[in-house]
Protein backbone atom coordinates (compact mmCIF):
# COMPACT_ATOMS: atom_id res chain seq x y z
CA UNK A 1 0.00 0.00 0.00
CA UNK A 2 1.37 3.40 -0.91
CA UNK A 3 2.78 5.24 2.03
CA UNK A 4 1.67 8.66 3.13
CA UNK A 5 4.29 10.30 1.02
CA UNK A 6 3.05 13.56 -0.30
CA UNK A 7 2.00 12.91 -3.82
CA UNK A 8 2.45 16.51 -4.75
CA UNK A 9 6.18 15.91 -4.98
CA UNK A 10 5.54 13.24 -7.56
CA UNK A 11 2.65 14.85 -9.30
CA UNK A 12 4.16 14.66 -12.74
CA UNK A 13 2.23 13.10 -15.52
CA UNK A 14 3.93 9.77 -14.86
CA UNK A 15 4.45 8.40 -11.40
CA UNK A 16 8.01 7.45 -10.65
CA UNK A 17 7.83 4.40 -8.50
CA UNK A 18 10.56 2.81 -6.49
CA UNK A 19 10.30 -0.24 -8.72
CA UNK A 20 11.00 1.87 -11.79
CA UNK A 21 14.05 3.35 -10.14
CA UNK A 22 15.24 -0.09 -9.03
CA UNK A 23 14.70 -1.35 -12.56
CA UNK A 24 16.72 1.50 -14.05
CA UNK A 25 19.47 0.95 -11.52
CA UNK A 26 19.57 -2.75 -12.37
CA UNK A 27 19.82 -2.00 -16.07
CA UNK A 28 22.63 0.44 -15.40
CA UNK A 29 24.42 -2.00 -13.17
CA UNK A 30 24.27 -4.64 -15.89
CA UNK A 31 26.38 -2.41 -18.12
CA UNK A 32 29.17 -2.01 -15.63
CA UNK A 33 32.21 -4.26 -15.53
CA UNK A 34 31.89 -4.59 -11.77
CA UNK A 35 28.60 -6.32 -12.33
CA UNK A 36 30.31 -9.62 -12.78
CA UNK A 37 32.31 -9.19 -9.62
CA UNK A 38 29.55 -8.10 -7.33
CA UNK A 39 27.43 -11.17 -7.13
CA UNK A 40 25.22 -9.80 -4.39
CA UNK A 41 21.95 -8.74 -5.90
CA UNK A 42 21.27 -6.03 -3.37
CA UNK A 43 23.85 -3.44 -4.25
CA UNK A 44 23.18 0.00 -2.96
CA UNK A 45 22.23 2.73 -5.37
CA UNK A 46 25.21 4.75 -4.26
CA UNK A 47 27.56 1.95 -5.25
CA UNK A 48 25.97 1.60 -8.67
CA UNK A 49 26.25 5.33 -9.26
CA UNK A 50 29.84 5.38 -8.06
CA UNK A 51 30.74 2.45 -10.29
CA UNK A 52 29.03 4.18 -13.20
CA UNK A 53 31.12 7.31 -12.57
CA UNK A 54 34.31 5.28 -12.48
CA UNK A 55 33.35 3.42 -15.62
CA UNK A 56 32.54 6.58 -17.55
CA UNK A 57 35.82 8.15 -16.46
CA UNK A 58 37.80 5.12 -17.57
CA UNK A 59 35.99 5.05 -20.91
CA UNK A 60 36.75 8.71 -21.47
CA UNK A 61 40.38 8.07 -20.62
CA UNK A 62 40.39 5.26 -23.18
CA UNK A 63 38.99 7.60 -25.83
CA UNK A 64 41.76 10.02 -24.91
CA UNK A 65 44.45 7.40 -25.27
CA UNK A 66 43.03 5.95 -28.46
CA UNK A 67 42.77 9.43 -29.97
CA UNK A 68 46.45 9.90 -29.35
CA UNK A 69 47.33 6.59 -30.93
CA UNK A 70 45.12 7.27 -33.91
CA UNK A 71 46.79 10.64 -34.33
CA UNK A 72 50.18 8.98 -34.47
CA UNK A 73 49.00 6.23 -36.79
CA UNK A 74 47.33 8.68 -39.14
CA UNK A 75 50.57 10.55 -39.44
CA UNK A 76 52.40 7.44 -40.43
CA UNK A 77 49.93 6.01 -42.86
CA UNK A 78 47.93 7.49 -45.65
CA UNK A 79 44.19 7.89 -45.54
CA UNK A 80 43.40 5.02 -47.85
CA UNK A 81 44.93 2.64 -45.35
CA UNK A 82 42.87 4.12 -42.59
CA UNK A 83 39.71 3.83 -44.63
CA UNK A 84 40.49 0.25 -45.51
CA UNK A 85 41.12 -0.45 -41.84
CA UNK A 86 37.80 0.99 -40.75
CA UNK A 87 35.93 -0.94 -43.43
CA UNK A 88 37.72 -4.07 -42.37
CA UNK A 89 36.74 -3.50 -38.77
CA UNK A 90 33.16 -2.91 -39.90
CA UNK A 91 33.05 -6.26 -41.58
CA UNK A 92 34.29 -8.14 -38.56
CA UNK B 1 14.22 19.18 -30.12
CA UNK B 2 13.24 19.63 -26.54
CA UNK B 3 10.98 16.89 -25.31
CA UNK B 4 8.06 18.39 -23.40
CA UNK B 5 8.73 18.33 -19.68
CA UNK B 6 7.04 15.57 -17.83
CA UNK B 7 7.22 12.97 -20.55
CA UNK B 8 8.74 9.94 -19.06
CA UNK B 9 8.79 7.28 -21.66
CA UNK B 10 11.12 4.43 -21.05
CA UNK B 11 12.40 4.57 -24.57
CA UNK B 12 12.93 1.31 -26.41
CA UNK B 13 16.50 0.32 -26.48
CA UNK B 14 17.68 0.94 -29.99
CA UNK B 15 21.11 2.40 -29.84
CA UNK B 16 23.04 4.12 -32.61
CA UNK B 17 23.74 1.78 -35.47
CA UNK B 18 27.35 0.70 -35.55
CA UNK B 19 27.85 1.21 -39.28
CA UNK B 20 26.55 4.78 -38.95
CA UNK B 21 28.89 5.44 -36.08
CA UNK B 22 31.81 4.02 -38.03
CA UNK B 23 30.88 5.97 -41.14
CA UNK B 24 30.71 9.27 -39.32
CA UNK B 25 33.91 8.66 -37.44
CA UNK B 26 35.74 7.59 -40.58
CA UNK B 27 34.59 10.71 -42.37
CA UNK B 28 35.82 12.84 -39.49
CA UNK B 29 39.14 10.99 -39.38
CA UNK B 30 39.63 11.54 -43.09
CA UNK B 31 38.96 15.23 -42.64
CA UNK B 32 41.41 15.47 -39.77
CA UNK B 33 44.02 13.65 -41.81
CA UNK B 34 43.53 15.93 -44.76
CA UNK B 35 43.44 19.24 -42.94
CA UNK B 36 45.71 18.65 -39.99
CA UNK B 37 48.48 16.72 -41.64
CA UNK B 38 51.07 19.25 -40.56
CA UNK B 39 49.76 19.89 -37.07
CA UNK B 40 51.29 18.48 -33.96
CA UNK B 41 50.30 15.11 -32.66
CA UNK B 42 48.60 16.72 -29.70
CA UNK B 43 46.46 18.95 -31.91
CA UNK B 44 45.46 16.03 -34.11
CA UNK B 45 44.72 13.96 -31.05
CA UNK B 46 42.41 16.65 -29.70
CA UNK B 47 40.61 16.86 -33.04
CA UNK B 48 40.19 13.11 -33.18
CA UNK B 49 38.84 13.09 -29.65
CA UNK B 50 36.38 15.79 -30.60
CA UNK B 51 35.46 13.80 -33.70
CA UNK B 52 34.83 10.76 -31.55
CA UNK B 53 32.36 12.59 -29.34
CA UNK B 54 30.78 14.28 -32.32
CA UNK B 55 30.24 10.97 -34.11
CA UNK B 56 28.73 9.54 -30.97
CA UNK B 57 26.39 12.45 -30.52
CA UNK B 58 25.30 12.64 -34.16
CA UNK B 59 24.68 8.92 -34.33
CA UNK B 60 22.63 8.97 -31.15
CA UNK B 61 20.67 11.85 -32.58
CA UNK B 62 18.44 14.36 -30.84
CA UNK B 63 16.34 11.77 -29.03
CA UNK B 64 18.79 11.66 -26.14
CA UNK B 65 19.47 14.47 -23.72
CA UNK B 66 23.17 13.68 -23.50
CA UNK B 67 23.64 13.76 -27.27
CA UNK B 68 21.72 17.04 -27.52
CA UNK B 69 23.91 18.51 -24.80
CA UNK B 70 27.07 17.29 -26.52
CA UNK B 71 25.98 18.71 -29.87
CA UNK B 72 25.19 22.06 -28.30
CA UNK B 73 28.54 22.09 -26.59
CA UNK B 74 30.36 21.18 -29.79
CA UNK B 75 28.65 23.86 -31.83
CA UNK B 76 29.15 26.42 -29.10
CA UNK B 77 32.82 25.65 -28.84
CA UNK B 78 33.25 25.75 -32.58
CA UNK B 79 31.64 29.18 -32.74
CA UNK B 80 33.71 30.40 -29.84
CA UNK B 81 36.89 29.09 -31.37
CA UNK B 82 36.31 31.09 -34.51
CA UNK B 83 35.93 34.26 -32.46
CA UNK B 84 38.47 33.79 -29.73
CA UNK B 85 40.98 31.58 -31.50
CA UNK B 86 41.36 29.48 -28.37
CA UNK B 87 41.55 25.77 -28.78
CA UNK B 88 39.87 23.42 -26.38
CA UNK B 89 38.91 19.84 -26.71
CA UNK B 90 35.18 20.22 -26.67
CA UNK B 91 32.78 17.54 -25.64
CA UNK B 92 34.88 16.13 -22.85
CA UNK B 93 33.97 17.13 -19.32
CA UNK B 94 37.13 18.40 -17.76
CA UNK B 95 36.10 19.18 -14.23
CA UNK B 96 37.55 16.73 -11.73
CA UNK B 97 34.96 15.21 -9.49
CA UNK B 98 34.80 16.81 -6.11
CA UNK B 99 32.94 15.72 -3.05
CA UNK B 100 29.23 15.32 -3.32
CA UNK B 101 26.75 12.57 -3.71
CA UNK B 102 27.47 9.97 -6.40
CA UNK B 103 24.48 11.27 -8.30
CA UNK B 104 26.12 14.69 -8.43
CA UNK B 105 29.32 13.14 -9.67
CA UNK B 106 27.36 11.41 -12.40
CA UNK B 107 25.63 14.64 -13.32
CA UNK B 108 28.98 16.24 -13.94
CA UNK B 109 30.16 13.38 -16.13
CA UNK B 110 27.13 12.82 -18.32
CA UNK B 111 26.59 15.67 -20.80
CA UNK B 112 23.50 17.61 -19.89
CA UNK B 113 23.32 15.80 -16.59
CA UNK B 114 22.91 18.83 -14.41
CA UNK B 115 19.45 19.49 -15.74
CA UNK B 116 18.11 16.00 -15.27
CA UNK B 117 15.99 14.44 -12.63
CA UNK B 118 17.06 11.19 -11.06
CA UNK B 119 15.26 8.81 -13.38
CA UNK B 120 16.33 10.68 -16.47
CA UNK B 121 19.89 10.65 -15.22
CA UNK B 122 19.82 6.87 -14.83
CA UNK B 123 18.43 6.35 -18.33
CA UNK B 124 20.81 8.79 -19.95
CA UNK B 125 23.79 7.34 -18.09
CA UNK B 126 22.99 3.85 -19.33
CA UNK B 127 22.69 5.07 -22.92
CA UNK B 128 25.81 7.20 -22.63
CA UNK B 129 27.82 4.26 -21.31
CA UNK B 130 26.55 2.06 -24.10
CA UNK B 131 27.52 4.58 -26.77
CA UNK B 132 30.88 5.35 -25.19
CA UNK B 133 31.67 1.63 -25.12
CA UNK B 134 30.78 1.32 -28.80
CA UNK B 135 32.97 4.27 -29.64
CA UNK B 136 35.89 2.80 -27.70
CA UNK B 137 35.43 -0.56 -29.44
CA UNK B 138 35.35 1.15 -32.82
CA UNK B 139 38.49 3.15 -32.15
CA UNK B 140 40.27 0.13 -30.77
CA UNK B 141 39.49 -1.94 -33.83
CA UNK B 142 40.72 0.84 -36.10
CA UNK B 143 43.95 1.06 -34.15
CA UNK B 144 44.30 -2.69 -34.33
CA UNK B 145 43.73 -2.68 -38.08
CA UNK B 146 45.92 0.29 -38.95
CA UNK B 147 48.63 -0.42 -36.45
CA UNK B 148 51.66 -2.59 -36.97
CA UNK B 149 50.73 -5.98 -38.24
CA UNK B 150 47.27 -4.88 -39.19
CA UNK B 151 47.54 -5.26 -42.91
Amino acid sequence: MASRRSRSAQATSSRITDEQIADLLAKLQALLPEHRIRSADRVSAAEVLQDACNHIRSLQREVDGLSGRLAQLLAMTDSSNAQAAVIRSLLK
Amino acid sequence: WRAPPGTRTLTPRFGPSKPMLAFRFLRALTLVHRTAANSSNAARSRRIQRAAFASMAYSAGPRRAWSRALLCRLHFHRARRRCAGRRRAAGVPRRPSTTGSPADGLRRLVPGGTGMDYCGLLEETADYIRCLSEQVKLMQSIVDSVGPGGR
